[in-house]
């Protein structure tokens, strides 16, 4: 890919971004970074806090000069994650997802690199500094607070609320919020329902354990008999634990693949309805300055208008802006879930052979056992 | 003793070999348990197979026969009493089950409600006095079977609602098939309710436990589960339990005629045979009889406490600490088991809910090949919830249903042990008695007063008939034969429990062997269910 001047600020390869690394300090966790830049071979390797995510999401929101700026769908960024001892499972369950689960925060770090990813692959948002700066900086860059954006999260204010079901002018984006409600609303669901599933199958695998464990204890060596029957025990211990390490490996699959494509999923399409709701409250803006300017006295009127102009073209720029957005991301996401469905499947299936084995070969011990 | 036979390690089909059959006396070693007094193998446990009440939608089921199972069974006499009938110079046959061959699931059954079970093939060899070491392969052991052997297949089925509200009751058929001569037909069937299987139970215990065998235990009543049946409810625990019923019943009676003495009581062939049976009213729990045994049950407990015997052989004391040991060390399996099948149904649940909603997501989505492959995924889901429950069912029928089973035939076990315990008060009280009446005859003889010696004299040679089965006429000859019945249920009593022992080592196998199959039979299913999967997930544009 040719680096055009005008294009300068896409330095790096959005791919070659990774998180390597990432080491636990009390409540702070630090995440070693690695990513290239499009003309150079070397890697470059900086460390980061979940604060300097934090502030390069807060500047991405707040690029100035960047018209249409709240039509884009920004990359979701994951919450932080408290890895205190006084957070519960249950509590980072809630807060985190599928995110909190699994070892070493794999998952999560996986989620923020998705982010970083996606950032440096929008053709517009590759373009801020401030991406440069986090990836190439040496020293964090996020000492730079207060700067807040111009938009916040999604409240769940009751008003809030009301502007989210505002009726749209446009029937494309009318269709687009409805269905987009659907999926944001299902995606959920299911990646909740997986994480029901994942949880009880870690549960099976430890009941499989205990059961495992308590069948070593019948071993016994006292007479002929009991030296068999105790051999029988030890031999369905093993398989026991067998299907033990089957579980444990099929719910980390389910984790490492599935379960952070839906989550993934499903962040997004929170991301999209973030969009789209700034879209509808720029409209409900844009009407609301039209009724004023129908009612305004002449004297005013002019000005008024000249406002009203300013926020129609806002919005026209909004509207256009989140067209291209909703198309590029209609065809990314499917891509995505395409690629987390075909990864899962392969690495289940991979796991379900592999067992397969195995307890081809311990039933053939067992036989053999049998006849001896 | 009467006549020994070695036991053949009942061989698997895969492993056709093994089978050594042993001349008379000769015990043929299983893998190195050799007692001296190690006779007759009688107790093998026919097992049938499990029942998965779920429809399968694709081909067979968990429960196909993959796992054969061979009897070993050995008609002997044993314990005095029989000594006189059939003195057979035995070997075993180890018999293979008639309607399996091998793990390509040719066997297969497809087993679509409570209704079908397994038959089981014991086979019992009749006067056949060739006695010959040869390993034989399955295909020779069933031609075999045409041959000199009989067979005894018995299944229990089609339990059906008789009458109604609390006067209902399940009746399950009981099908028996034989050419064992001592039946009337070779193939006959008749009706049986639960109390009739108790009722069975309290005949074969009162005539034989008292010779120190080993009697199968029924299975428990159960007041919750057949409330809920006899009102009608038609969900699916009550259909679980007269599954669970069903099948603890077949196996109830397969381990009853494994048994050759038990096999040849007539009760028990009253029972398979006959029509009409007496309603046994023995078995409620609250009728006279019922009380009856409660209280006799209590005073044994006293006694058991109170009982010191004075062991000469300590292998009985510390085969009994093993008992209780082990009856402890099941009871926790059992209950790690269980919990297994809970989680296991808790993530069958958990997977058709999940499959729900990413059924829900596929219909939304508009893209047409996610579309498909998120409905798809929907479906594999489904499949794997399937496997989730079948799964579950092997865990519960082949191990908690073992375990089960086992944790009581213990406390048969140990109600063996203390019917030798009782035979052997019963020796000391005729002694100590013998010895008051000497030491009377003695002082008389000091305080020479003819008269009365001929008076205690007498006394010690009188009839003193307790029961109207003793056949004594002295209280020597009583304690002589008090003697010898103590002898002979010490020694039936070790006989049995080794029995037992290999017995155990040898169901507890089967079963593993059983389970693994079921396991690797569901993994390769959800292997396919991938591979299905795979060019879906891969389609996507």
């Amino acid at each position: 890919m040719e680096v055009s001047s005008a294009e300068a600020a896409l330095s790096v390869s959005a791919s070659s971004i990774r998180i390597t690394d990432v080491t636990q300090d009390g409540d702070v966790l630090t995440f070693a970074l690695t990513s290239q830049k499009l003309d150079s071979s070397a890697g470059v390797c900086v460390f980061r806090i979940y604060e300097d995510f934090d502030w390069l999401q807060q500047s991405l929101f707040s690029q100035e000069n960047l018209p249409g700026l709240q039509g884009i769908i920004f990359p979701p960024l994951p919450s932080k994650a408290l890895p205190s001892q006084s957070n519960t499972q249950t509590k980072a369950l809630k807060q985190l997802g599928f995110l909190a689960l699994g070892q070493d925060w794999q998952s999560y770090c996986k989620a923020l690199e998705f982010y970083l990813q996606q950032v440096a692959a929008h053709p517009t948002l590759c373009k801020c500094k401030a991406l440069d700066s986090f990836l190439f900086n040496s020293e964090s860059p996020g000492k730079q607070r207060g700067r807040k954006g111009i938009f916040n999260r999604l409240s769940q204010a009751v008003e809030e609320m009301r502007k989210e079901s505002h009726k749209d002018v446009d029937n494309f984006f009318q269709n687009e919020r409805n269905k987009n409600t659907n999926l944001a609303a299902l995606s959920k669901v299911a990646t909740e329902k997986l994480l029901d599933v994942v949880m009880t199958e870690q549960k099976l695998a430890l009941a499989c354990g205990h059961f495992s464990t308590s069948l070593h204890l019948c071993v016994n060596q006292d007479d002929a008999s009991a030296v068999a029957f105790s051999k029988v025990c030890l031999k369905l211990s093993d398989v026991i634990e067998a299907v033990k390490r089957n579980l444990e490996k099929v719910a980390s699959n389910n984790l490492s693949t599935l379960g952070l494509g839906l989550d993934l999923e499903s962040r997004y399409q929170e991301a999209e309805k973030e969009m789209l709701f700034r879209r509808t409250c720029k409209l409900i803006e844009l009407e609301t300055v039209k009724k004023g300017t129908e009612k305004a006295k002449a004297n005013k009127r002019e000005v008024l208008e000249a406002f009203q102009k300013a926020v129609e073209k806002e919005f026209n720029l909004i509207s256009s802006v989140a067209k291209q957005e909703i198309e590029r991301f209609h065809s990314s996401h499917v891509n995505v879930l395409k690629n987390f469905l075909i990864g899962w499947c392969e690495v289940q299936l991979n796991t379900a052979k592999e067992f397969a084995e195995l307890y081809s070969q311990h039933l053939e011990a067992c036989r053999n056992m049998y006849s001896e | 003793m009467s006549g020994s036979c070695g036991r053949i390690p009942p061989p698997f089909p895969d492993n056709e070999d093994q089978e050594a059959e042993s001349d008379t006396r000769v015990l043929d070693s299983d893998e190195d348990d050799d007692d001296d007094d190690e006779g007759e193998d009688i107790f093998t446990g026919a097992r049938s197979n499990p029942i998965t009440p779920t429809s399968a939608p694709d081909e067979g089921d968990i429960f196909s026969e993959e796992g054969s199972y061979i009897r070993s069974d050995v008609h002997h006499a044993t314990n005095g009493l029989h000594s006189d009938e059939e003195e057979l110079d035995l070997f075993t046959e180890a018999t293979v089950e008639l309607t399996l061959t091998n793990t390509t699931s040719q066997g297969r059954r497809e087993i679509t409600g409570p209704t079908a079970s397994a038959c089981n093939t014991t086979q019992v060899p009749n006067s056949i006095l060739k006695p010959s070491i040869v390993t034989k392969t399955t295909e020779e052991l069933e031609e075999e079977e045409s041959g000199d052997q009989f067979e005894l297949n018995i299944a229990v089925t089609n339990p059906e609602k008789i009458g109604d509200g609390m006067n209902a009751y399940m009746s399950y058929k009981v099908s028996t098939q034989t050419t064992l001569p001592m039946f009337l037909n070779k193939t006959f069937s008749v009706r049986r309710r639960f109390s009739d299987f108790l009722g069975l139970y309290e005949k074969i215990s009162a005539k034989h436990s008292l010779l120190g065998c080993i009697i199968p235990p029924p299975p428990q009543k159960s007041v919750v589960g057949m409330t809920k049946v006899k009102v009608g409810k038609e969900d699916s625990s009550s259909a679980e339990f007269v599954e669970k019923r069903r099948a603890a019943l077949e196996r109830y009676l397969q381990r009853v005629v494994a048994h050759p003495s038990l096999l040849q009581d007539p009760d028990v062939r009253e029972f398979l045979e006959r029509d009409e049976l007496l309603r046994a009213v023995n078995t409620q729990t609250l009728s006279g009889p019922g009380l009856l045994k409660m209280i006799n049950r209590a005073s044994d407990a006293v006694n058991k406490m109170t009982i010191k015997m004075n062991e000469s052989d300590n292998w009985f004391e510390s085969k009994l600490q093993e008992v209780e040991n082990e009856e402890q060390l099941l009871r926790r399996l059992h209950a790690a088991v269980d919990s297994l099948v809970n989680h296991r149904k808790e993530l069958c649940s958990n997977t058709a809910v999940f499959s729900k909603s990413v059924a829900m997501l596929g219909s939304v989505e508009e893209n047409s090949a996610l579309s498909r492959a998120l409905s798809q995924l929907a479906e594999v889901e489904d499949k794997m919830e399937q496997l989730h429950q079948q799964q579950a069912f092997n865990d519960f029928f082949i191990l908690a249903e073992l375990l089960a089973d086992y944790i009581r035939l213990l406390g048969a076990v140990r109600c063996c042990f203390e019917q030798r315990m009782k035979v052997w008060q019963r020796l000391q009280e005729a002694q100590s008695t013998l010895q008051k009446k000497r030491e009377a005859e003695a002082k008389l003889l000091w305080a020479n007063k003819p008269e009365k010696l001929q008076q205690a004299k007498d006394d010690i040679n009188e009839v003193k008939l307790s029961t109207a089965n003793d056949k004594h006429n002295t209280w020597e000859s009583k304690v002589s034969q008090y003697e010898r019945d103590f002898e002979r249920v010490t020694c039936t009593v070790r006989k049995e429990v080794l029995r037992f022992e290999k017995e155990k080592a040898r169901d507890f196998k089967q079963h593993i062997v059983k389970y693994l199959e079921s396991l690797l039979h569901t993994q390769h299913r959800l292997v396919k269910c991938w591979e299905a999967f795979l060019p879906e997930a891969k389609a996507i544009a």
